[in-house]
């Protein structure tokens, strides 16, 4: 069955289940992931399968919920706790931040929090400027937090596995418009493994780095591009935190030319600390032309369907950038 | 290796009554009030970096809810730890070391006062941020409940943290699950300098209980034997699935809040009012009058305390500096292989 095909939360959701099946410590709490099924459906009928005790209904209050995570990974659960809108992780940054991400360290490695915080994360969906934003790198720059961004539903189900087995805290933003997506997943338990990029696929021509969304659009893009005689590497980083950049650099030296991509906005954006970790080297060596990044704009996320599209970066402005960054001298 | 004499529960019931419970209680108390006045020694003559927090006036507290605990139950604490911490049983030379900014310390230097945790006497953690710790407890308490443990989490923090939002989530969570947890605040009137009556409507910190539908109480947190009574029904209430409970232990820091306080805020003849409620001396008297104990076995146990203290910062001070050789070591904990 490696062939078999199912959707973006489908895979989310295999991953918790087996995970579940596996190990009577996992457990999953958020807000209406019970009967509701959760706000995108991902939880769907794991409430009927594993009961309101493992698939734990929450009140709205994140802080609480999160909080309850790191209590109960403390002493040795593992929490997979589903918050709503990646927006409202804000609500609970203190336990995240100062308490799940240092407590390894803080303490002297006497304990350690083994939970895992899942997210829908970016925009796409009309929800305006609360409810669309990519926050990955306020969770990049935590030192003790992971942080995996799948673009695809076999990197879903096997960086999520990852994620509940890891001994630390890891942060999964899952992107919303992924969820319906299709793709192929194995049915039995794997992993991927966190911090190491994901090469989708090869061209000589340039290099594209891209997470999250910006992942199929670049795909999409590089289609494309194919067309009119560029050939694209695509790059994945798919963990954030920690940061593979081997497969980044080796791409650069082949090509010379590299392209980043995100959807969240570009200043002091996550591939801002690509761009500077290309700058130290050794890939700077290589380059023929400068750095470019194809970013969301810097302002919140928009309603109107023509405002939020203009926001983040689209396919033909991936296209647009490899064009002009191939004309560079 | 050194510590206190593990609490002892009181076979009649009251620490006021049964002399073996009343020594250990006493010692604890003693224990935090002699560690504490080391280390703001120790800080006074420079030999002792940061800042720190002090519970001197509040050791009833900490000893009273803890005498009611097994030793497989949990805590989290505040910033304001030692004492939760030495009355657990935490070992005061690793603690001593901790402060001294040694690799010996709980926290290999990393945390010092104000995030000791001690996995063996399930000290799940001092904690910087003001109710940080109660939502934790709550996972803990709910950890207890799913795997059908008899363990119960006590979460102790102060009149402050009951205006954070913390507070109150947690406190929902733990009463909708009715979770075996034990909401302990330690009101010394003040969060830093602003007064419960600034900073609260309530009478009380326990009316904050009714909020949540869970049982409240409030007793004199300078009477140990009073504290334990609380305890007690709380942790039978716990134990039973009947839910959490708020105590509110009503008590007074007689130091500042932290090293940069001037007392601007609190006068002169309001400390010494309460430092005349010394639980200690109280505790004492009372135990002196029943006649459970001399004025020997009294002077004696004090001896000995100072010398166990002494003992801790000898030891402590003779360790290694903390290693920045280290320093990347546990930022993440290495990923089980197998």
């Amino acid at each position: 069955m490696a062939n078999r095909v199912i959707t973006y939360s489908e895979a989310v959701r295999e991953a918790i289940a087996q995970a579940m099946e596996a190990d009577s410590n996992v457990f999953m709490l958020g807000e209406d992931i019970g009967i509701y099924g959760g706000a995108f459906g991902v939880s769907g009928d794991l409430y009927h399968r594993f009961g309101a005790e493992r698939i734990r209904d929450t009140p709205i209050s994140e802080l609480g919920i999160v909080g309850a995570a790191v209590g109960a990974a403390l002493v040795g659960m593992r929490p997979i706790v589903e918050i709503q809108f990646s927006d409202f992780t804000s609500q609970a940054m203190d336990q995240i931040v100062n308490q799940a991400a240092k407590i390894h360290f803080m303490l002297g490695g006497e304990l350690s929090v083994p939970m895992v915080l899942r997210a829908p994360s970016g925009s796409g969906t009309g929800a305006a400027a609360q409810h669309s934003q990519s926050l990955e790198t306020w969770f990049a720059h935590i030192p003790g937090l992971k942080v995996v961004l799948p673009s695809n539903p076999r990197d879903a189900k096997g960086l999520l596995l990852a994620a509940i087995d890891d001994p630390n805290p890891v942060i999964v933003l899952e992107h919303k418009l992924l969820y319906k997506t299709s793709g192929p997943v194995p049915e039995e338990p794997f992993r991927t493994p966190i911090g190491v990029a994901d090469l989708v696929r090869e061209g000589k021509d340039l290099v594209i780095v891209a997470t999250g969304v910006m992942v199929s659009r670049s795909i999409a893009a590089a289609d494309q591009l194919k067309e009119q005689g560029i050939k694209a590497t695509i790059i994945d980083p798919r963990t954030l935190s920690p940061l593979d950049m081997s497969l980044i650099n080796d791409a650069i030296a082949a090509s010379g030319r590299v392209m980043l991509v995100q959807e969240a906005p570009k200043h002091v954006g996550f591939m801002a600390e690509v761009a500077a970790r290309i700058a130290e080297g050794p890939a700077l060596y290589s380059l023929l032309a400068p750095v470019k990044r194809i970013c969301g704009m810097d302002i919140p996320i928009p309603y109107a369907p023509q405002l939020e599209k203009a926001a983040v970066p689209q396919i033909e402005d991936i296209i647009a950038g490899a064009v002009a960054l191939m004309r560079e001298p | 290796m050194v510590s206190i004499t593990p609490l002892i529960s009181p076979e009649s019931g009251s620490l006021e009554l049964d002399r073996s419970a009343a020594l250990s209680a006493l010692e604890s108390m003693l224990t935090i009030r002699s560690f504490e006045e080391a280390v703001d020694g120790l800080f006074a003559r420079g030999l002792m970096h940061g800042t720190m927090h002090l519970s001197i006036g509040q050791e009833a507290s900490a000893t009273g809810i803890c005498v009611a605990l097994k030793t497989t139950d949990y805590i989290t604490s505040t910033h304001r730890g030692h004492g939760h911490c030495i009355a657990k049983g935490a070992d005061l030379t690793r603690m001593m070391a901790e402060l001294l900014a040694k690799q010996t310390g709980y926290c290999r230097g990393r945390g010092g006062s104000m995030h000791i945790a001690d996995t063996k006497t399930r000290n799940l953690g001092a904690n910087g941020i003001v109710a940080g710790g109660i939502p934790i407890a709550v996972g803990a308490a709910l950890a207890q409940k799913m795997r059908n443990e008899n363990n119960v989490v006590v979460s102790f923090f102060g009149d402050g943290a009951t205006n954070e939002g913390a507070f109150h989530e947690a406190l929902n969570l733990g009463a909708i699950w009715d979770l075996p947890v034990i909401f302990v605040c330690e009101n010394n009137k003040y969060g830093m300098s602003n007064s419960t009556e600034l900073s609260m409507r309530v009478d009380k910190v326990s009316d904050r209980a009714s909020a949540y539908g869970i049982a409240g109480v409030t007793v004199d947190g300078n009477d140990v034997n009073e504290v334990y009574q609380a305890a007690v029904a709380a942790v039978q209430r716990a134990r039973s699935g009947k839910g959490p409970t708020l105590i509110e232990c009503e008590t007074y820091r007689w130091k500042g809040h932290s090293k940069s306080d001037k007392n601007l805020y609190r006068t002169k003849e309001e400390i010494d009012q309460w430092k005349a409620k010394d639980p200690i001396i109280r505790f004492q008297e009372i135990i002196l009058q029943n006649q459970l104990v001399t004025q020997t076995d009294v002077d004696a146990l004090a001896n000995q305390v100072r010398e166990t203290i002494r003992e801790a910062i000898k030891d402590a001070s003779a360790a290694p500096d903390s290693d920045p050789a280290e320093l990347l070591s546990s930022v993440y904990r290495e990923v089980y292989n197998g």
